[in-house]
């Protein structure tokens, strides 16, 4: 079964950089612009795993988490933040939201690739 | 070959870059909402996100300190006061010029940004923006082995014993880690799944697990969202410490953990097990104080009798989001579609045929006098009004508001008022204002030098103003407008108003004029669009090159469109462009001289007259003068300026009346009307260079190519005669399909 990964965030270049390395590693990507979008993509696509940014408009990260965490649907998906910032703050609060993990941009291909599968354990 | 998502970054930062001046602009207001300084530290924040994808250092790193004053000022630890202000509005000037850079692959001099980043710090105070040492390293992983402990307690006697990895026995050595493990309940409810981390251990080595069912309750007891499963795990490896803590590192807090060292014999010869102790790589790398502790949760352990999962996370902190209340209200994207320009514009190219395809069958038809077909006709007048629906939505593509053009002159206003000491703002009308792209694009250079013009010639000094009773604060008005299917936009200052006689003197003493030479105040004004006359005497530097307002009016020439000027003693000055809607089509006047088709744009024609012979009064040999409503204007022979057979006199000709820049309004003597249409604008310029007196071409329904005046150069007299002119008109048989 191929993974299906959500990318939430308002950059379109990050969606851009995010989707090319999704679809190269063979996942089956979608994205949403925000966090109200991405809410909403999530109870449409069923991802087996969720990217999110945390500064966004209309509804940020934190938000985004918040109502995966607290929804009905599949409430314990592996949710990975996008963040600029590399501070142990700013991971402590994600991880207090409910983040499973955090990608710290710039990221690389091979990396991002094995954090989602050592969040999922999924191969491709 | 070029990364096309590195495109994208450059036009998504061109936007993020429009919605930052126009955050910066609101902020100035009295009111601004929290959301707005909110869009304003996104747009910075997204550029330097992106450009840290493409390494492009000197962006990320200008945008981390005008990020660094951004996040101060929303969470308003820093008030925002002008002087700050004016930072933030210089630093988005700066930030604008690296994006340039970076994309023509330039670098900025260090002393160009260090003065930006020098008062982005004063804002701040001392030391405040911290070095942005991770974006200076790009080769790193992109997963940092962060292994400082989130918010566990410093422990100082936590250094590990395992980091010595000696020997405790005779015989034996570190062959691993042994790993207690303990999951919370928040491990599962974010998404963790002990499962993969074993995964991820034996990624490592070979491992062992035991689990603990010891703290498992009874059945009846059982509560499925208490964890209460622990697991021992044996991992023989030789990786270093580093990577096994890389695999909890997002379980940190979530769960008891310890790491110890593995003893156990050495699977080698005595003198092996020596040199490997030795050997640095079988130390572990780093002494983290996390080694050998138990990792205390950050959330509260859970309770003798554990509340379920979900109230588990409600009494975990609260995360407090940046979003205002009601997020609602807030502005959606708009629904946009990127497309290639060559493609819109091969769709007008062929709209444009379809146009000409469109009148020549109704040409045809009109011509077979002998069959008539009702239905046909109907049929092409719905083709005819079908193809005009086409050509102005396809027209609609291209058109863009002046929005983004005006934007970028705020930023000339402030740089002009800084250069020269003056206090000025730019007030802007009808930046909704759709015009065709090029237009947008080719206009921004003459606008930046009339605007640049206007606080450096236009504004008065603030000694001058204050004697004059003005506000020190001089008003730049930029005004755009649709009227009558043209493009009006103005540019007003509130400054003195045009000095005559110094602009008479200095056209005098640049020989632009003869020295005894008397003019009207509005040839006095013309003056000013001569070339050569220039009152600057600093040469722009934004341009890097001087240029007059001759280069002005030559640019909104080249666009088909005209410049006026007026003034007022005392209370300013004000040029107006006026410009075609497209550059593609034209409402034109087909009119017949000299036995060939010629077409006159409607734009520049006021009236079509045949006045009597009295009216008609000759003036030497050549010149003839027309006397209408009191007021004498001169008569140009269309046909002997362009070469073509004239008659020389006439008696009752028809005349067009044409407002020409150069001498005012004048009259244009033609053979016939034909008729009035829209014409597709073909360019002549890629094959037969600039033909004074001839700004394009069209073909009309019959297939004929017809020659558009230009009614300026006409009237200026700067043509050229026929037999100068190249082949064109006789090449102009059937061909349909005219070079564009």
């Amino acid at each position: 079964m191929t993974l299906k990964v959500l990318a939430i965030d308002d950059s379109k270049t990050i969606r851009e950089l995010l989707r090319s390395v999704m679809e190269e590693a063979g996942f089956d990507f979608s994205s949403a612009v925000d966090g109200v979008d991405g809410v909403e993509r999530y109870a449409e696509v069923r991802p087996d795993v969720v990217i999110t940014d945390i500064n966004m408009p209309n509804m940020d990260g934190y938000g985004v988490i918040d109502a995966i965490r607290k929804g009905d649907i599949d409430n314990q998906v592996p949710i990975l933040v996008l963040t600029t910032e590399s501070g142990d703050k700013l991971k402590a609060r994600a991880r207090d939201a409910g983040a499973t993990g955090w990608i710290v941009k710039p990221f690389d291909d091979v990396s991002l690739v094995s954090v989602i599968r050592r969040v999922t354990g999924m191969v491709a | 070959m070029r990364n096309p998502i590195l495109d994208t970054f450059f036009e998504e930062t061109e936007e993020l870059l429009e919605s930052l001046a126009e955050g910066l602009e609101s902020m100035q207001g009295a009111e601004f909402d929290k959301e707005t300084v909110n869009s304003v530290f996104r747009a910075v924040h997204s550029i330097k996100g992106g450009a840290g994808a493409f390494k492009l250092t000197d962006l990320v790193s200008f945008a981390h300190s005008f990020e660094t004053v951004m996040d101060a000022v929303r969470s308003e630890t820093l008030a925002l006061t002008p002087q700050i202000m004016h930072t933030l509005m210089r630093s988005a000037d700066c930030l604008a010029d690296l994006v340039d850079a970076a994309r023509s692959g330039r670098t900025i001099p260090e002393e160009v940004t260090s003065g930006f980043l020098t008062a982005l710090q004063a804002c701040l105070g001392e030391g405040e923006i911290e070095a942005v040492d991770a974006w200076d390293n790009f080769e790193f992983a992109a997963i940092q082995l962060d292994i400082g402990p989130v918010d566990i307690p410093a422990l100082p006697e936590a250094f590990s014993s395992a980091a010595t990895a000696a020997p405790d026995t005779i015989g034996q050595v570190q062959i691993g880690y042994q790993i207690e493990f303990r999951p919370h309940a928040a491990l599962f409810t974010n998404g963790h799944e002990p499962a993969l981390l074993f995964g991820a251990l034996a990624d490592l080595g070979r491992i062992t697990t035991h689990i603990d069912l010891s703290r498992l309750p009874e059945w009846q007891d059982l509560d499925p969202t208490d964890p209460r499963l622990s697991w021992s795990v044996d991992l023989r490896t030789d990786e270093g410490e580093l990577a096994v803590q890389e695999v909890f590192e997002f379980v940190h807090g979530l769960c008891d953990l310890t790491i110890k060292p593995l003893l156990g014999e050495a699977p080698m010869l005595p003198n092996d097990l020596n040199a490997s102790l030795s050997e640095p790589e079988d130390v572990p790398q780093l002494a983290s104080p996390v080694m050998n502790e138990v990792v205390q949760a950050a959330l509260p352990q859970p309770a003798a009798v554990p509340p379920p999962a979900s109230s588990m996370a409600a009494a975990a902190p609260k995360p407090k989001t940046d979003r205002s209340e009601d997020g609602s209200d807030a502005k959606g994207p708009k629904a946009t579609l990127r497309v290639d320009l060559d493609r819109v514009d091969r769709l007008i190219n062929a709209v444009g045929e379809l146009i000409i395809n469109q009148a020549m069958i109704a040409q045809r038809l009109q011509d077979m006098t002998t069959i008539r077909d009702d239905d046909l006709v109907m049929h092409i007048e719905d083709y005819r009004l079908l193809a005009r629906d086409i050509q102005e939505g396809v027209m609609a593509i291209r058109a863009q508001p002046v929005k983004s053009l005006f934007q970028r002159m705020s930023r000339i206003v402030r740089e002009a008022a800084d250069g020269t000491g003056k206090l000025a703002e730019l007030v802007t009308y009808g930046e909704g204002t759709e015009v065709d792209k090029t237009v947008v694009e080719r206009l921004a250079d003459p606008l930046t030098h009339m605007i640049r013009n206007a606080v450096d010639h236009g504004l008065e000094s603030r000694e001058a103003r204050a004697a004059a009773g003005k506000p020190a604060m001089g008003t730049i008005r930029l005004s755009a407008s649709h009227r009558s299917g043209s493009v009006i936009i103005t540019v007003k200052d509130d400054g003195a108003g045009l000095n005559r006689p110094k602009i008479l003197e200095i056209a005098k003493r640049k020989g632009l004029v003869a020295p005894d030479a008397e003019l009207n105040d509005s040839e006095i004004d013309q003056l000013l669009f001569m070339a050569g006359f220039s009152t600057a005497t600093t040469i722009s530097n934004l341009s890097g090159r001087g240029v007059g307002l001759d280069v002005v009016r030559n640019a909104v020439q080249a666009l088909g469109g005209r410049i006026s000027i007026a003034t007022t003693p005392g209370q300013g000055t004000e040029f107006t462009i006026m410009l075609p809607l497209t550059l593609a089509v034209m409402d034109g006047m087909v009119v017949t001289v000299g036995g060939q088709t010629l077409v006159v744009p409607i734009t520049s024609i006021i009236e079509t007259i045949r006045p009597l012979p009295s009216d008609l009064h000759r003036i030497g040999t050549d010149e003839t003068l027309l006397s209408i409503r009191g007021r004498m204007i001169p008569v140009v022979d269309v046909a002997r300026s362009l070469g073509f057979p004239s008659p020389g006199t006439f008696n009752a000709p028809l005349l067009l009346l044409v407002e020409s820049e150069s001498l005012g309004e004048c009259a244009l003597v033609v053979d016939s009307v034909q008729d009035q249409r829209q014409v597709v604008i073909k360019s002549l310029e890629s094959n037969f260079g600039s033909v004074p007196g001839v700004s394009a071409a069209t073909v009309l329904g019959d297939g004929r190519i017809a020659l558009i005046l230009d009614p300026d150069a006409i009237a200026g007299g700067r043509v050229t005669p026929a037999y100068l002119m190249p082949n064109i008109l006789s090449n102009a048989g059937r061909t349909a399909h005219a070079n564009a």
